[in-house]
């Protein structure tokens, strides 16, 4: 089995015994239950379930915005107690500051730096998510993608060792969403973090992760862990692939025809 | 540590009371009156009568004016919102008249209306009417163009669009703009009542300054008007939280 | 509507306002009340006799003072207030009870304390304008995107720095709402203060022009003087809207 070769590289993130429930006396919500998880340094994760299943409250767990009712969650040997610059979460485009423009978001978690470093910085990253020109626009003024990238640019210029990405690409139009994973994948390539993505979209966890975690519906238990053993760039019509994408189909209980 | 927390704000209020009256027991010739004075004060002015009077006087005062500039204010707004020609001829005009301080109109309404109840609903009637109509005519035109579609490609009459659509739509902001009218009203009918009448919370407090400093009931008269400002708050903001307006309240 | 129109129509209907105002005058045979051109004679009177640039000037002195000096406290507090639920909470009550005494109700409690004088009126500005623009801000620091303030932790801001980068920006937009009704306030105050405890400024001018000889063609030109200042104040701020950096908080649909 694919753990026999795991052991020997480092753990990155172990997740043992989480449970969450939400509400207390008589109204609680079992949110998450018994999920045991394992992530390798610069993996590519993708926790895969049905809207409102919890798989953004376990990101949240993870993130150190939420504490779980029970269970511990270890980063890099130490347990997480908040959030951490080392650790960026990635919300949809809407998490960009709207009162900065592409530069001043860009750079907004540069504060420690010189000033000279920090241009610097930004320049390279403008240029990593392909914003050349835009520096100074307000993202009123930018398009759903563009947002997207001026957050994920956001979270790389401040160099962080993970990153946490809630159905980031869930606004946007389909075509644009190919072109973000696209990219995604080829900073993921070029700058090695290890990248946790929480998606509903079956064709989009097979087509970015190392390993897909399908989950159940409420409360969220991890049901399988799917390996995706397709070298990049990957043929989406591939035999490999298509196979990869309706085994997931069926455990999650859907027919492939409508 | 519930508990704990719900005492704090008790003990802020003890606090503040306890510091006045501190502040005014060290001074010796102390013009302004002690908490107790106040409750005394208040008291002298239930036993003889006026208490009663002078709220009903006020209230009186702020029902007519704020409910008759309600009930002309919201149809006009929205006529003037859903015909646009009206609201292009007549908007220079409200935005002129609109920042002239109601109070502004006192020396008119006197002339007009003497010094009474007639001069103070006048006062309160303006102040609130102005804000009113204004909201109503933005309101209509901030109605979603897709809502009023929906409405006609049901084929509502244009009667029928009014009463299904437009005002169930409207009415969030009416309602917010109602509650900051009886605040203004509120605010206008104290000043009224200082300058243009011979009742009322507000002739009470410049009434008992002026015959012997008694302020221990101008203090009596303030908080009065902060006790029941604060009851119609509370009702307007009850009205917002109702449910079949709470869509809008609702964040994103 | 064709263009023409959006000249047109409002001046036909001001027209036709001043001329119903004109012929009522007229029809009810009073001696007291003005015509337009009476009103306009005063006005011109106003201007030349030097009074009305003095009176302006302190009218807007006292409302500059107190309400640069709520904005100033105002603000801060605000955020501190809607940072802290607790402190929320224990003050509450305090300023609940506080907020809707009209601030006139405060006059004969500040004419006590500073006299017939300047301190006065600006006392009773600030207290006016204070409460909107702290419950304004609160209410923009609640209403701030739980997903902006989660960003701002993730970067490992102190609580200083996301109050200052992250809550106060978000907040904004709702804090210059708030800086507007208070100005309108505050505007609507300094009226009334100056008619009952000042000697000068644009209420005074007022109240002053009836009880000295009953001039009511003065009373009705310093209203339009007052309706148009409160005009242009009102503009002047809405200007703030227009920043880029804020546009994102004013879109309407």
């Amino acid at each position: 089995m694919a753990g026999m070769v795991q052991t020997t590289v480092r753990s990155k993130l172990s997740l043992t015994g989480l449970n969450m429930t939400f509400g207390h006396g008589n109204e609680v919500v079992d949110v998450l239950e018994n999920i045991d998880l394992e992530v390798r340094e610069g993996e590519f994760i993708c926790l895969l379930g049905p809207s409102g299943c919890g798989k953004s409250t376990l990101l949240n767990i993870v993130g150190g915005f939420l504490k779980p009712s029970s269970g511990e969650v270890v980063i890099d040997g130490e347990p997480v107690r908040g959030p951490d610059p080392r650790r960026i979460f990635v919300f949809q485009e809407r998490g960009v500051f709207p009162w900065l423009t592409v530069e001043g978001n860009i750079g907004f978690g540069l504060f420690r730096l010189s000033r000279q470093e920090k241009a610097r910085r930004i320049a390279h990253y403008v240029e990593l998510v392909g914003l050349q020109g835009f520096e100074r626009a307000y993202p009123h003024e930018l398009s759903g993608g563009m947002k997207q990238r001026v957050e994920v640019a956001r979270a790389l210029a401040v160099n962080p060792d993970m990153l946490f990405l809630d159905e980031p690409f869930g606004a946007l139009d389909s075509i644009t969403r190919l072109e973000m994973r696209r990219e995604l994948l080829r900073i993921w390539r070029a700058e090695r973090k290890t990248i946790l993505f929480v998606t509903h979209d079956i064709e989009e966890s097979v087509q970015l992760a190392d390993r897909v975690v399908v989950m159940s519906t409420r409360p969220a238990r991890i049901r399988n862990i799917m390996e995706i053993n397709i070298p990049h760039p990957r043929d989406i019509s591939s035999r490999r692939y298509l196979d990869l994408r309706d085994s997931i189909f069926e455990q999650i209980g859907l027919a492939h025809k409508i | 540590m519930r508990a704990w927390a719900k005492a704090l704000p008790w003990a802020f209020v003890a606090l503040l009371i306890l510091t006045w009256q501190m502040a005014i027991s060290h001074q010796p010739a102390a013009i302004l009156p002690t908490p107790w004075a106040v409750v005394l004060g208040i008291q002298e002015l239930a036993v003889k009568g006026l208490l009663l009077k002078y709220v009903v006087a006020s209230l009186f005062r702020v029902t007519w004016g704020y409910v008759l500039a309600a009930v002309l204010a919201i149809p006009f707004g929205l006529f003037l919102g859903w015909h646009r020609r009206g609201q292009v001829a007549l908007n220079p005009l409200l935005q002129i008249l609109r920042p002239i301080s109601a109070l502004a109109w006192i020396p008119l309404a006197i002339l007009w209306f003497g010094v009474g109840d007639l001069a103070s609903i006048f006062l309160i009637f303006l102040a609130s009417f102005l804000p009113i109509t204004v909201t109503a005519m933005n309101a209509v035109g901030s109605i979603s163009s897709n809502h009023l579609n929906v409405g006609r490609n049901f084929g509502l009459s244009e009667t029928q669009l009014v009463l299904k659509v437009l005002f169930p739509a409207v009415m969030p902001q009416l309602v917010v703009s109602l509650r900051i009218a009886l605040g203004i009203a509120w605010l206008v009918v104290v000043a009224a009542e200082m300058i243009a009448a011979t009742s009322g919370l507000g002739f009470l407090i410049v009434d008992a300054r002026n015959a012997g400093n008694r302020y221990d009931l101008v203090v009596a008269g303030m908080v009065l008007i902060g006790l029941i400002g604060l009851l119609l708050d509370i009702m307007m903001r009850k009205l917002e939280h109702l449910s079949f307006l709470r869509w809008a309240h609702r964040e994103e | 509507m064709k263009r023409w129109e959006a000249y047109t129509l409002p001046l036909l209907a001001t027209v036709a306002l001043l001329l119903l105002w004109h012929w009522s005058v007229i029809w009810t045979h009073t001696s007291v009340f003005p015509r337009p051109v009476d009103v306009q004679r005063g006005v011109i009177e106003l201007f030349s006799k030097g009074l009305l640039w003095g009176y302006t000037r302190d009218s807007l002195y006292r409302v500059g003072v107190g309400y640069g000096a709520a904005v100033l406290l105002g603000i801060p507090m605000g955020l501190v207030l809607g940072w802290y639920p607790t402190a929320a909470q224990t003050t509450n009550p305090v300023i609940q009870i506080l907020r809707p005494i009209s601030p006139l109700a405060w006059i004969p409690v500040s004419v006590l304390w500073f006299g017939v004088t300047d301190a006065a009126a600006i006392f009773l500005i600030f207290l006016a304008s204070l409460f909107p623009i702290v419950l304004a801000t609160m209410d923009g620091v609640h209403g701030a995107p739980g997903m902006f303030v989660d960003a701002g932790r993730n970067f490992g801001l102190s609580t200083p720095a996301l109050l200052s980068r992250v809550v106060f920006p978000a907040a904004l937009p709702r804090i210059i709402i708030g800086l507007r009704i208070a100005l309108g306030v505050a505007w609507l105050v300094v009226v009334a203060a100056e008619m009952i405890a000042v000697d000068s400024g644009l209420g005074y001018l007022i109240i002053d022009s009836r009880n000295a000889g009953k001039r009511y063609h003065l009373v009705i030109a310093g209203m339009l003087l007052i309706g148009v200042i409160g005009l242009c104040l009102d503009t002047g701020i809405r200007q703030l809207e227009k920043f880029k950096f804020l546009r994102w908080g004013f879109y309407h649909e």
